[in-house]
């Protein structure tokens, strides 16, 4: 049996010995207040500079089952889907070679057919179709398969949401077509926000992102995922983390690139984006570069959407529980 | 204003209702109707027509930016000088960085044309009572929490319904409809500007002239050179203090007051508007430093509107403003010595007229965009031979 076979019995019959056993209490993800977040890495991950998929969907089921302490993926999957819902999986195609790995959109989308989500169901979605194609994607209204399209094919809902200092129209991928959406957002410098991570993905989901670059985002990334719609019916972020990126972001730059070989997971976005900015902060000073506080773009905005008027999620590290896991 | 936004539906929605839109346009495109109307509207409010999308015609290599590192590019058109890395857009949002390039993506790309009265800009000391062939497109380089058409200004070009227009079919277009002018108005022209560079040039070749109704968020040299080529500038001067361009407008005051001066001293027609909004921009302190300003640097003899807020976009808190207040605002100038004060947004005010400032005869009599008498002869009041100063 070859180990995609493998695997996908290991989803219904719950095999999944070839995982590593990871003893967590329980009641990890809530009871304790604290937002956890889940970093799981695999150094083999990359084969001959090409993602190996199997090993990719072994390391998201790794994610999801570590994340809530389940046994089987298909456990983990069906507390954020439900059969017969309608979701949106936000992928981030703005850096070209650097896009959202359509591997790890592969994997998600297979456990979410696993988990009695509808192949027509499933929308793969950004701002612009030519974003998606660059990102290798292809575009697909109404053929077989998960529909893919950008923005610009459905439009935005006439209604304005506001929130703070943002004002913006929602596409109706989210307004009016998915029940749910997972955010698939990337690792990487931005070089006026400081990072983007999950929060700033959702930039990807309004009509006018680039009028809240001023001030390093601050607060209007917070702002834009306090918008109402966008706070209900984002129900999981998944980091993009297999190849990172700690300078010269969002664009392209090869040469500020290395192979973190990971998957970053959680509910809470603000403790996800305060875990991801660590690891860009880390990676920075290791390779002599200065802090982004030092160049004047630390992303304060990761703070504005924990205060109390936000409250998205935690950048408190004290209140971050943070589960590393490396795939054996 | 109409609703824009554009979309193209080729699958049915969730809640599928009525006819399905791609049968609809297709019927609509038959029966002429794309054709003729800017936009359709459907029963969500939303609208459909055709999508602009990615289009040659429409991108030429923008003015006035530099080439950085790493494909990075700075623009230099306005204050703001995005630094934008490949593949991204300046805060206007028409402008974007392709391979280390920087391209602007609304040349002869107009979301809307319209014939207005010349008063409507507004621009009561040029050709009264003339029509304005008016465009716009998509975008803007601020983002006023009040704007009254952000649904084109706040949008990208992808957004939004457009037109290929260009330069030439402009002013070939304004001379048919019988326009003395072609304005560049309802967003930012500043973002269109090589669009409006060359239009205007076009229109000159076709005896048609160019106003420009502008928030001047621009930069001294663009300006400069704009100054070459078009025939009277209108100033939406937001407000006199640095707080309120910060927090309202996202932008700032001094290369606002720069530009205004480039304009007027290179011989431009100029006015100015200032919109007042009830208890951020109106007090007589502010009013009194404005007037002082415009008399120290233009003189008296610029005319300045203070025109009536209605609450609109993100301001929605506050109420219009009261005509008391606009009236104390004219009397506040009037006392520091402007000769041109105006009160905008109250149709059938007295101070929509012109007065001769001599001898305080009405000279061109309004109610709101209708001029009902114009007596300026030979730019001089009949009464007394005051020069009027203006375009007449
Ligand atoms: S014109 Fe547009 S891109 Fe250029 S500096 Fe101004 S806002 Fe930025």
């Amino acid at each position: 049996m070859d180990r995609r076979k493998f695997l996908k019995k290991s989803v219904l019959f719950g095999g999944t010995l070839w995982l590593p056993r990871i003893l967590l209490p329980s009641d990890r993800i809530s009871s304790s207040g604290k937002s956890r977040v889940v970093i799981v890495q695999d150094a083999k991950i990359f084969h001959n500079r090409h993602v190996d998929s199997d090993r990719l969907l072994n390391l998201l089921d790794l994610s999801m089952q570590t994340y809530f302490d389940v046994d089987v993926p298909l456990r983990a999957w069906r507390k954020i889907v439900h059969p017969g819902e309608v979701i949106g999986i936000k992928v981030n195609c703005l850096s070209g070679h650097g896009s959202t790995h359509k591997e790890l959109v592969d994997a998600v989308v297979e456990r979410l057919l696993q988990a009695g989500i509808r192949a027509n169901d499933i929308i793969i979605w950004d701002r612009l179709n030519k974003d998606l194609e660059e990102g290798g994607f292809r575009i697909n209204y109404k053929g077989k398969g998960p529909r893919v399209f950008g923005n610009d094919a459905v439009g935005f809902a006439p209604k304005l949401y506001v929130f703070g200092q943002a004002g913006s129209l929602l596409t109706r991928t989210i307004t009016n077509l998915c029940d749910g959406i997972i955010n698939i957002g990337l690792l990487r410098d931005h070089s006026i926000a400081g990072v983007s991570i999950s929060l700033k993905n959702l930039f990807g989901a309004i009509h006018n992102p680039n009028k809240y670059h001023l001030n390093v985002g601050d607060p209007y990334i917070a702002d834009v995922n306090a918008f109402p719609v966008i706070r209900q019916k984002v129900r999981f972020s998944i980091v993009d983390a297999l190849e990172a990126q700690y300078h010269g972001g969002p664009a392209y730059m090869p040469q500020w690139r290395w192979k973190f070989g990971g998957l970053i997971v959680g509910r809470d976005r603000v403790a996800i984006d305060y875990t991801g900015w660590q690891i860009i902060e880390s990676k920075r000073k290791a390779m002599g570069f200065r802090s982004l506080k030092e160049e004047g773009r630390e992303p304060t905005y990761i703070f504005t959407a924990s205060d109390s008027e936000h409250a998205l999620g935690q950048s408190n590290p004290k209140m971050i529980e943070t589960i590393k896991v490396t795939a054996s | 204003m109409n609703k824009h936004f554009s979309m193209i539906d080729q699958w049915p929605d969730k809640k599928k209702e009525g006819m399905d839109r791609r049968t609809f346009l297709k019927l609509a495109s038959a029966a002429g109707l794309v054709m003729s109307l800017p936009v359709l509207n459907w029963s969500d409010g939303a609208s459909v027509i055709a999508a602009s999308g990615e289009d040659d015609r429409y991108v030429r290599k923008a003015r006035y930016w530099k080439k950085l590192e790493h494909k990075q590019i700075k623009c230099q058109l306005c204050p703001r000088q995005c630094v934008i890395d490949d593949h991204e857009r300046g805060y206007c949002g028409v402008r974007e960085n392709r391979g280390g390039t920087y391209y602007t993506l609304v040349y002869a790309r107009p979301v809307t044309y319209h014939t207005d009265p010349i008063e409507k800009k507004p621009l009561f000391h040029f050709y009264p009572g003339s029509m304005a062939f008016s465009i716009a497109t998509a975008g803007c380089n601020l983002n006023c929490k009040f704007c009254q058409n952000w649904e084109i200004s706040q949008v990208t070009p992808e957004q939004v319904n457009s037109f290929y227009m260009p330069p030439e079919k402009i002013a070939q277009m304004a001379k048919e409809y019988d326009a003395k002018t072609i304005a560049y108005t309802y967003n930012e022209p500043t973002i269109f500007y090589e669009y409006m560079y060359d239009t205007a040039e076009a229109g000159h070749r076709e005896d048609v002239k160019s106003v420009v109704i502008t928030a001047a968020y621009i930069e001294q040299e663009p300006i400069k050179e704009l100054c070459k080529v078009v025939d009277a500038i209108k100033v939406d001067l937001k407000a006199f203090s640095d707080q309120y361009y910060k927090d309202v407008v996202h932008g700032e005051l001094k290369p606002v007051l720069d530009a205004i001066e480039t304009i007027h001293n290179q011989g431009r027609w100029l006015e100015i508007v200032y919109l007042v909004v009830p208890t951020l921009n109106d007090s007589e302190k502010e009013i009194k430093e404005l007037s002082r300003w415009i008399m120290r640097n233009l003189g008296p003899d610029v005319p300045i509107h203070f025109t009536r807020f209605f609450p609109q976009y993100l301001l929605k808190n506050l109420p219009p403003t009261p005509v008391a207040t606009l009236e104390r605002c004219k009397a506040i100038a009037d006392a520091e010595g402007l000769h041109y004060v105006y009160i905008g947004n109250v149709p059938g005010n007295p101070a929509e007229n012109t007065y001769c400032p001599h001898c305080g005869k009405v000279l061109v009599e309004r109610i709101g965009f209708t001029v009902r008498s114009m007596k300026i002869k030979n730019g001089r009041c009949p009464y007394c031979g005051t020069k009027i100063p203006g375009i007449w």
